[in-house]
Order: structure tokens, then sequence, then C-alpha cells
């Protein structure tokens, strides 16, 4: 399902929009357009849509719109052209007073600098929309208890906000804007302004409130690493255009242009490659009601390879076995695997990112057993796979 | 070779300008002669209702309340008392409530402006070089406009100090507001507020610390166009020292002059300390 759906849209800031509109239509680039007209082109024909409970990054440079873009959504800023679809309604459309309601309904928004009211205590900030909506006092207060306690923040509701870190204040800003329970978040460069460990710590706690929370959320951030570990999406902009959009391994693996590939040249490629995409997804196994000593020892033979995981019908791992330690068994004339199989047969979830799986490789003689949650094998890797993968896209091992 | 203009009639000219407004606002100066009035009736009747030492006694607790500070607070009592030593309580008295309904007048219409401009741009742009062109006048001109209003006499001080006291009001809530953080406003409005919402929930709490700036300038300016307005009736400090002018009692004169400083100190200090916390 579309959440949020934008169609061209397009933001000129300066007294002739129309001209510069034109010409943007033309093709002229942003500094032709702003040479001839004095008109600042802020958004630039963008169009992309975010799926409900979709966390889109918007990212770019510091100028390339992206503030903008945001602010168009919820007509902050009331874009030049185009439209903008919420839940199926052009918010282009509304009146001043729908386009309140509108915003009290859909749109939670957290800001870069917090935005904080400095007269206000923590309790009253985070009361705030449900104070515009006016619902009861009493509905409104334990809304708020709620939301601060989702971030971390129980019992620091009397403090003013000049009392907290950074940190915590762009908690109390999140717990604000997740009170009134929108739809939709929309996050403008919400943890630029921290400490790169709060920051880390905010992205973790943001990934895990959406596993329950499920938010539609526009996410805009100038910081690829950022952008790839919050996005299910990430829009890449420049210049006021949008210039990619894709999950966060097509930017990695298939940069669109020069500007993207610059982008994703900085990245520890180590942290962005997950298990899942190194993987070798066919391989043979051993399945431990069907296949005896001999099949297995067939089977690692025709591959040369010297192990050989072990699995149920339902495709479970049960451990691994060895080719020295199989033939044992064939000359003990032995039926069962039973006997040989290791159990302890490392194992990695899809997700755990390359950097990790050195580690894991480090200390066995057999390759990493891919599995899921329920413990079903999806893949495997070996460590030449892991170092071809990282050589492939240029990192650094 | 002589040759002589003939003279311009602009006095002439003005005179019926005036009178036209006379006429045709005697609605509007009916009820500001109503409110001010009563405002200084009421006022000068509360203050004169108990004995002077009581007054006295409980304006310099009200000092010390207000200031905490115990150099304010012993000088109030002091002065307060040399005051009534030289016989100039009443005079006080009545200058103290013109000061204060001038006041209070002022700033309910000079907030509100005030409001108005930082909101509205065009109301600004025009207000803004009134504002200015008015700080340039000498006091005194103030008199002349309310004489044809409201004749010479208590009132027509209050409205000449109002006029002159309201622009520091106005200047400042118009400032005020404008200096709020415009990404605070941004938030306001992202949440869906309203126009009167973000007013009274943002901007105007936010603003109250300079806002009380301008109303601190308006009370000093009051009081010194009080001082003035002597000159078309208002009794009062101003009124001693005037009458002591024309009575070449240069003694007299200074006493009266003495009281309006002492007024003075107790004000400013006592707002200044308002004005901190
Ligand atoms: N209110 C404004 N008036 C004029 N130009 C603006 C305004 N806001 C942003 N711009 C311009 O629009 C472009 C995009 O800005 P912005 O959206 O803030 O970028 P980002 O958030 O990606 O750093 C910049 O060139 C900026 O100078
Ligand atoms: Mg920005």
């Amino acid at each position: 399902m579309e959440k949020i759906v934008l169609k061209n849209v397009c933001k000129i800031f300066g007294d002739h929009p129309q001209k510069a509109l034109k010409l943007l239509k033309e093709g002229k680039d942003k500094d032709e357009i702003q040479a001839k007209t004095g008109s600042v082109v802020g958004v630039n024909q963008a169009s992309f849509e975010v799926k409900e409970g979709e966390i889109v990054v918007v990212m770019g440079l510091s100028g390339s719109g992206k503030s903008t873009l945001v602010r168009c959504i919820n007509r902050l800023f009331e874009p030049t052209s185009g439209e903008i679809f919420v839940d199926g309604q052009d918010v282009t459309k509304l009146s001043r007073e729908e386009l309140r309601q509108f915003r009290q309904q859909k749109f939670g928004m957290v800001f870069q600098n917090f935005a904080l009211f400095p007269h206000r205590t923590v309790i009253h900030n985070v009361e705030f929309g449900l104070e515009i909506q006016k619902s009861d006092l009493s509905v409104r207060r334990e809304k708020a208890e709620k939301a601060l306690e989702l971030v971390g923040l129980k019992g620091w509701g009397e403090k003013f906000p000049s009392e907290l870190s950074g940190g915590m204040q762009q908690r109390v800003g999140l717990a604000r804007a997740l009170a009134m329970d929108p739809d939709i978040l929309l996050m403008d460069e919400a943890f630029s302004a921290l400490d790169p460990l709060i920051r880390r710590d905010m992205q973790d706690e943001l990934i895990e409130m959406q596993q329950s929370m499920r938010k539609t959320i526009v996410f805009i951030s100038h910081d690829l690493d950022e952008a790839l570990k919050l996005g299910d999406r990430i829009v890449l902009m420049k210049d006021g255009a949008v210039v990619q959009i894709g999950t966060p391994e097509d930017i990695l693996m298939n940069p669109s242009n020069e500007y993207v590939a610059k982008f994703v040249e900085e990245v520890d490629i180590t942290k962005v490659l997950t298990a899942e995409t190194i993987m070798k997804k066919s391989q043979d196994v051993a399945y431990l009601t069907s296949d005896g000593p001999r099949a297995a020892m067939r089977k690692m033979k025709n591959n040369a390879i010297a192990s050989l995981f072990v699995l149920d019908k339902q495709n479970k791992l049960h451990g691994v076995v060895f080719a020295d330690e199989v033939a044992k068994l064939i000359e003990k004339g032995e039926k069962s695997l039973e006997s040989a199989i290791h159990r302890d047969a490392a194992a990695v979830s899809p997700d755990t990112p390359a950097s990790e799986l050195f580690a894991v490789m480090q200390s066995i003689s057999h390759p990493v057993a891919v599995v899921d949650e329920n413990n079903k094998l999806k893949g495997i890797i070996v460590k030449g796979l892991l170092m071809a993968a990282i050589a492939e896209r240029g990192g650094n091992i | 070779m002589s040759f002589e203009l003939p003279r311009l009639p602009l006095g002439d000219g003005i005179e019926a300008v005036l009178d036209f407004l006379v006429h045709n606002l005697a609605f509007a100066t009916k009820a500001f002669s109503a409110v001010a009035d009563q405002g200084i009736r009421l006022m000068e009747t509360a203050m004169m209702a108990v004995h002077p030492i009581i007054m006295i006694f409980i304006l310099t607790a009200l000092v010390f309340y207000l200031t905490r500070q115990r150099g304010v607070t012993i000088f109030t009592f002091l002065g307060m008392g040399l005051i009534w030593n030289l016989g100039l309580w009443s005079a006080t008295v009545s200058t103290l409530s013109l000061v204060l309904v001038a006041t209070l007048i002022a700033i309910s219409i000079g907030i509100p402006i005030g409001i108005f401009c930082a909101l509205n741009g065009y109301a600004y742009k025009i207000v803004r070089p009134i504002l200015d062109f008015m700080q340039t006048l000498p006091a005194f001109v103030y008199l002349i406009p309310a004489i044809p209003f409201f004749g010479l006499g208590r009132v027509a001080a209050i409205f000449a100090t109002v006029i002159f006291s309201m622009p520091p009001a106005i200047r400042f809530t118009t400032l005020g507001i404008k200096q709020v953080p415009k990404e605070l406003v941004e938030c306001a409005d992202a949440f869906g507020a309203d126009r009167w919402q973000k007013l009274f929930k943002i901007q105007l709490p936010l603003a109250k610390t300079t806002i009380m700036g301008g109303v601190n300038q308006t009370i000093m300016l009051a009081l010194s166009m009080v001082v003035i307005a002597a000159m078309i009736g208002a009794r009062g400090l101003g009124g001693e020292v005037w009458r002591a002018i024309q009575r070449l009692q240069p003694g007299a004169g200074f006493e009266a002059g003495i009281g309006i400083v002492i007024v003075a100190i107790i004000l400013d200090r006592v707002l200044q300390k308002l004005s901190k916390s």
C-alpha cells in the first residue's frame, strides 16, 4: 500500500517561480536558473512513493533539497507545482483549515535541532500536539507519559529541555511526535546534531521501536551509513532532483551515476554486505533420515569439499560432518551418520554483516551456515566467497 | 523692493481638521474620558483611603515583596516618609494614579498593536515609521492635540501620556514576537496549530521578557510625561513644580522635584528587578 506518493514535485524559492519552473521543465539546471531568474530551485521534479510501514531515507549533500522536500509533504513549504498524495488525498488541494486537521492527524515531525519549546517542561512539550488537538487533560497526560516511557525518559517529565543532554532532548522531540500516534513520521536530520555514539544508539532504538510501531517514516539524512542502516529504501537527491531510488543493496551494488558512486565509495563496505548477499544458495547437503555415510562421502567427493551440512526433512540444520570422520564410519561399516555429526556447526543469520563474518570464520574449519529464524538452511559461505565479494566491491579487507 | 508673501493659513486649516475630528470622534473621546477619569478616581480613592503612614508601610512591603532587596526597600520607606513629611503625599498619590492608569491604557492598546504588527508585515511597514517619527518629537508637543479633544485637565494629561508612552509597548511586543526562533513556530505549524494557539502557546510566552522590557519603558516614559502634563492641568508632583515656577518659589519647586526623583528611582528599581526574573 502506498502511503505517500509524490508526483513531479517542484519547489522554487524566489519572486518569479513560474518563469523558473518553465526553465526547469526545459531541463535547465539549478545554477543556470538561478543566474537567469534569481530564483533558487529547492526541489526539482521529485517523484517517489513511500509504502505503509516503510522507512524511506532521503539522502543527499547539504543543500540538495532534502529539508525542502520533506516540508513540501506536510506543506510547511507550499510546493510550486506537482502533486502529493497521502492516503490518496492530494495535500496540495487542502484548504488551510483542512490542512491543519490533516497535519494533526497524519504527521509527526522531528527536527534537526530538536525545536523543543524552552518555556515548557518536557511533559508539556510532549503533550503539545495533543493540546493542539484539544484532547482532554487526562487523556493527554496519559498518552504523553506513555510516549515518554517509549523513548526511555520516564520520570523526566517535570524537567525543562535545557536541563537535558542533546540525546535526551531529541528523545523528547521523538516522544512529542509519537504522542499523537500519527501514521507518518517526518524526521529531518533527526540524529545529525548528536554525538556519533548517541546517534548510533538512537538509530538502533528507532529500528527497534519500528518493529512494533510500524510507522511510515520519511527520514532525512546526509549520511550514507545512517541511510543504509535505517532505510528500507533510499532516495538519493542532488541539486533538488531525485537521482536514484532503491534498497540499500541496490544503491551500493549499482550506483546509478558518479554522484551516487562517490557517496558509496566512502562507506565501509564490510558493514553493509550481509551474509545473505554473499552466501551461495545451492549446495549439496546430507539429509539426516535418508543419507548414510556412503552417500555423504559421494556428495563431498563430487563437489570436492571436506565437510557437509546435515539437515532434516524440513531443511533444519542439525550439524556438520567432516570427510575424514565419515571415512572412518564407512570403514566400521556404520549405516548412520549420527555419531559423526558435530552439532556445534557455526551458523549466522542472513543479516549478519560481513565484518562479523570474519570473526566467525577465523575459528572454524568448515563453511558458515546461513540460517533463518527457524534454523532452516538458506545458504553457506566459504572464506573465498567472502573475500571475493568484498574485493569485487572495492572494500578494504 | 519689498514684497510680502501672503501668510499661509496653516493654523486655520489645522483647527478646521481638529474641529472635524473632535466632532466626529466624540464617541471615542467620551469613552476615553470615562475610563481615564474613573480609573484615576478609583486609584486615588483607594490610596487615600488609609492613613499615609499605613500606606507607606504597605508600599514598602510591596517593594520588598517584588524586589527582595534591602536597599530599595529602605529607600522606599525613607523616601515616602520624606514625601509625606514635606506635605506632598496627595500630590504623589495623584501622580502615581496618573502613571498607573496611563500605563494600563497604553499597554492594553500598545500590545495588541504590537502583536498585529508582528503577524502582519504590511501593518508593521506602516506603523514603524510612525513610531520612529514619534520618537523624534519633544515630549510637550503631545500636549497640543490633547487639548482640543479633552480640554485642560487630567484626562487630557492622561491622553497625552498614553500617546507618548505607547511606542515602546508596541515596538517591544513586535520585536519580541519576531525574535521567537523560526523553527519553533514552524514546529507549531507542523503539529497543526492555528494562529491563536501559536500566538498564546508559543509566541507570546517566548516574547514575554522582551514585552516586559517594553512595559518598563512605557511606565518610565509615562512618569516623565505626567510631570510635563502638569502644564495642561495634570496636578500631582508635576503640578507642584509648575506652580512653584510660576510663583517664583524655587524652594517649593525643589521639594516637589525631589519627590519626583524618589518616585522615579523606586519605579525604576522595581521594574528592573521584575524584568530580570
Ligand atoms: N526559505 C528559503 N528561501 C530561499 N532558498 C531556500 C530556502 N530554504 C532552502 N533554500 C534553498 O533551497 C536549497 C535546498 O535547501 P534545503 O532543502 O535546506 O537542503 P538540505 O536540507 O538538503 O540541506 C538550497 O539551495 C537552499 O539555499
Ligand atoms: Mg536540511
